[in-house]
């Protein structure tokens, strides 16, 4: 019997594209035992997730190559075994759970065909599959389990989606369970229960559970020791208390430092007249109420965070605030004239106060154009704001705003991160001077350390420029740096709205306190305690 | 018995009555356009009668085909013999127009029913094995030959077949029908185009399919290669596929009408072009409408293979 159930020795693996060749591992070694979990944390591009398609042998051959390592399972190395062998391992010894349940099930069959195919890939018989996906399913929550086995995956919510998905993982008792970011595109509290739910089935079989996150909470919740990377390399690990009290490297330090939720929070100042003041808005599609009576108002240089899981509503309000969609009933006054009944001509002329910040930069930045090009667009549609012979230095200062530099302006969105795009897409709205921004989670596809640069930026624009924010976001410690009202909506209604002490420090809603118990801390010891208050109220 | 609307049958049936309905539009609107258009193109009396008839036999036939009454009149009538199947006669062979598109319909559709299929099959195997090893050898082999399958035109290919095989070597039959080897040639003539079009788009949708995230999650599972290219990643890939099947072969129903009349088949191509060579409109205008009905047929099938493939339009 080998020391460890998995052991990854010296690992290195490359990329060979048009450009050159990417390390994106190097020289890293790990392992994991039986019944523990171990997390994997790392932003993007810090190969969190390379070393883990090497184990369960995704990594398409060419472009990708394993130059160096080992990867032992009870002491066999996976990279030297026959293609034959090498295939039965997955699914039956190794199985992985995916971060977009959505796409990782195939479309056109029914979740309780993909579950049997797991389990007769491997030589189960089908009557026995048959039986076991139902047990499968009902072990794994889903409503209905019996008729659920005959149901497409579009059928259920993101959060049974991973449960469907865990229970195929799961169907031939693994020893080890890869889990790549299994909880990030699921709301707070359903991250919650998907995660109480892998650390039950663990203590059930016994299993490993190698788990790859950005998120310091995740990691504090479930795992039991940390491997921290940065562009390819490991540059910590310990156990998880050990880490976070303790962090060696100046990268674990800097991680840790930018957890949003820490800061100090705003007081606004007393409310005078406001800006924008929204009433008894109401939409419906088809049957759903997405909006029923939603009443607001927004004062000049004031961030209204709007939280809410989804379903609540809250992207459908920042639509109908832009007229991107009509509302059925109800008044947005915008300085005393109703957005709602104006005609086209007005609502042209208003769209510059009115700014919109979108999740994704990729997408909503057009990628045949230069920065340049992309913010000046602005003063094309609305000449009168900026002379031509003025645009190039505009462009250049809004730029060094953004945190950016001149020398950026000639270059395509595809050469810059994420955080950078997403600050020229701030740019961009900037260069119309509005006075409301509506931030769509502007913030949720970043990095943290990013996310915390971004949100500094907003939050120096408002303070200078005096600029109103909405802020749509389902990440609440987020908002509690940088927001200075609170609105929680759940269903498309207003459950709670107050000052950002109000809703953090004396929520007077069951659901928000579900909200935020739900939401997970980065300090170990505080999520512990969490759970237990968790576990207490759930018996 | 009906299933309830809101079962999967239910869904199923309420889908295909749908688009039944949208076709069965489309159907009238076909009908008014050809008889306004026949109408439009002039006097059906100078058209049907040679060029040399009096002006009394006009007449005469004008009063017959009751080419006096008002356009409206005409119409409904026209409209009333359409739904009873009544074409009027071949004015060439004395017999129901219909039933003379009706005997070589049945040759198209054999053809285009053979050829399809066996285009079918060999385009699906050859694309998705491409896909699979996309840039390898095998990819850029059948890269190469369903481009010049694609682009080489069909009558060229029909001429050079038939000197090579049939005069050549004398192998097969030049043309008409009678036995099993007269359809040889066409068929195979047939197979090139749509077969070089139709792996294009397999191998396209293929790869795409190929990487996506459910098939990552197949290799997880330890799925072998065969069931991850033909069980999981083709049913996603045929939705486009399937599109341009139809699309090849309506244009084989409409009558492969080079083809067919290279290689003397009795198809209702070669019979359009004879009939509106010999001014014989009844029975074009049958033909049009019977090629046209079966093609909306064909659609309502494409439409039905569409939510069987998909789960997600049926919903």
């Amino acid at each position: 019997m080998a020391e460890h159930l998995l052991e990854v020795r010296n690992l290195s693996v490359e990329f060979h594209t048009a450009v050159g060749v990417v390390k994106a591992v190097r020289n890293i070694s790990y392992h994991l035992d039986r019944g523990e979990t171990l997390a994997i944390l790392g932003e993007s591009g810090s190969g969190k997730s390379v070393s883990s398609s090497a184990i369960m042998n995704l990594i398409d051959m060419p472009p990708g190559r394993i130059s160096s390592g080992e990867i032992l399972l009870d002491g066999v190395d996976l990279l030297k075994m026959p293609a034959q062998q090498r295939r039965e391992v997955n699914g039956r010894r190794i199985a992985m759970i995916f971060q977009d349940p959505l796409s990782h099930l195939n479309p056109v069959y029914t979740v309780g065909w993909q579950i049997r195919e797991a389990l007769t890939t491997h030589g189960t018989a089908s009557v026995q599959a048959r039986a076991e996906a139902l047990h499968l399913l009902t072990r794994v929550g889903i409503p209905n389990p019996e008729q659920s086995l005959d149901k497409y995956p579009h059928e259920f919510s993101g959060g049974q989606r991973q449960r469907v998905m865990i229970a195929m993982a799961l169907a031939l008792r693994p020893d080890l369970l890869i889990a790549d970011e299994p909880t990030t595109a699921l709301d707070v509290t359903v991250q919650a229960e998907v995660l109480a739910l892998l650390e039950e089935l663990q203590q059930e079989t016994g299993m490993a559970v190698l788990i790859i996150t950005h998120d310091l909470g995740v990691v504090a919740e479930i795992a039991d020791r940390v491997v921290v990377m940065e562009k390819g390399v490991l540059v910590e690990t310990g156990t998880v208390r050990e880490v976070y009290r303790h962090p060696q490297h100046p990268y674990t330090r800097k991680l840790i430092a930018a957890a949003p939720g820490k800061g100090e929070m705003h007081a606004p100042a007393a409310r005078a007249e406001p800006v924008l003041s929204v009433r008894d808005v109401r939409k419906r599609y088809g049957s759903f109420e997405a909006l029923k009576g939603v009443s607001f108002d927004l004062m000049a240089g004031e961030t209204m965070a709007v939280v809410g899981e989804s379903g609540s509503g809250k992207s459908t309000l920042a639509r109908i605030l832009l007229r991107l969609d009509e509302p059925d009933a109800g008044s947005a006054l915008w300085k005393g004239r109703d957005l709602f009944t104006m005609s086209p001509a007005e609502l042209y002329k208003l769209r510059r106060d009115l700014q919109m910040v979108f999740q994704d930069p990729t997408q909503s930045l057009n990628p045949r154009m230069t920065v340049y090009q992309l913010i000046s667009e602005a003063w094309v549609i609305h000449p009168d704001i900026l002379p031509r012979a003025k645009w190039r230095e505009r462009v250049a200062e809004l730029l060094v705003q953004v945190g950016l530099g001149p020398e950026h302006m000639g270059r395509y969105p595809h050469q810059f991160s994420g955080g950078q795009r997403q600050r020229i897409a701030i740019a961009r709205a900037l260069a119309l001077e509005p006075q409301l921004i509506i931030c769509d989670e502007a913030v949720s596809a970043l990095d943290v350390s990013v996310q915390a640069q971004v949100i500094a930026l907003l939050d120096k624009l408002r303070r200078e420029m005096g600029i109103a924010f909405i802020f749509i976001a389902h990440d609440l410690p987020v908002v509690r740096d940088f927001a200075d009202h609170v609105m929680v909506m759940q269903k498309g209604n207003i459950v709670e709205l107050g000052t950002v002490r109000e809703v953090f420090d004396a929520p007077r809603e069951n659901y928000t306190r579900a909200l935020l118990t739900a939401g997970l801390n980065p300090d170990p010891d505080i999520q512990a305690a969490h759970r237990a208050a968790r576990l207490q109220s759930a018996s | 018995m009906i299933p309830p609307p809101d079962s999967p049958e239910g869904a199923m049936l309420k889908f295909v009555r749908k688009r039944a309905v949208a076709s069965l539009i489309s159907l009238v609107g076909l009908i008014v356009m050809v008889f306004f258009l026949s109408r439009l193109t002039g006097d059906p009396a100078a058209l049907f009668l040679p060029v040399e008839a009096s002006a009394e036999m006009k007449q005469q036939f004008r009063e017959l085909h009751g080419l006096n009454d008002p356009l409206l009149v005409q119409f409904g009538r026209y409209v009333g013999d359409v739904i009873t199947g009544d074409f009027g006669e071949s004015l060439r062979k004395a017999r129901p127009a219909l039933d003379v598109v009706l005997e070589a319909f049945v040759w198209t559709l054999w053809l285009a029913l053979i050829t399809m299929t066996l285009v079918t099959g060999a385009a699906i195997v050859v694309g998705s094995l491409a896909a699979f090893r996309a840039g390898g050898f095998f990819d850029r082999l059948s890269s190469v030959i369903s481009l010049v399958g694609a682009s080489v035109p069909d009558f060229w290919i029909a001429i050079v077949a038939i000197v090579v095989f049939s005069v050549n070597l004398a192998w097969l039959p030049t043309s008409g029908t009678g036995s099993l080897l007269h359809w040889i040639l066409p068929i195979c003539v047939l197979f090139i185009r749509p077969f070089g079009i139709i792996v294009q788009v397999v191998r396209g949708s293929m790869i795409g399919a190929l990487s996506s995230a459910y098939v990552k999650t197949a290799r997880a599972k330890g799925v072998k290669s065969g069931p991850i290219i033909f069980v999981h990643a083709l049913r996603n890939a045929m939705l486009p596929v399937i599109t341009v099947i139809g699309d090849q072969a309506a244009s084989l129903l409409n009558g492969a009408v080079i083809v067919e009349t290279i290689f003397g088949f009795p198809g209702v191509g070669k019979l359009m072009i004879d009939s509106i060579l010999q001014r014989d409109f009844n029975v074009v205008l049958a033909a049009i409408l019977v090629t046209a009905l079966a093609i909306f047929l064909m659609n309502l099938l494409i439409d039905l293979a569409y939510a069987l493939l998909d789960p997600r339009i049926r919903h």
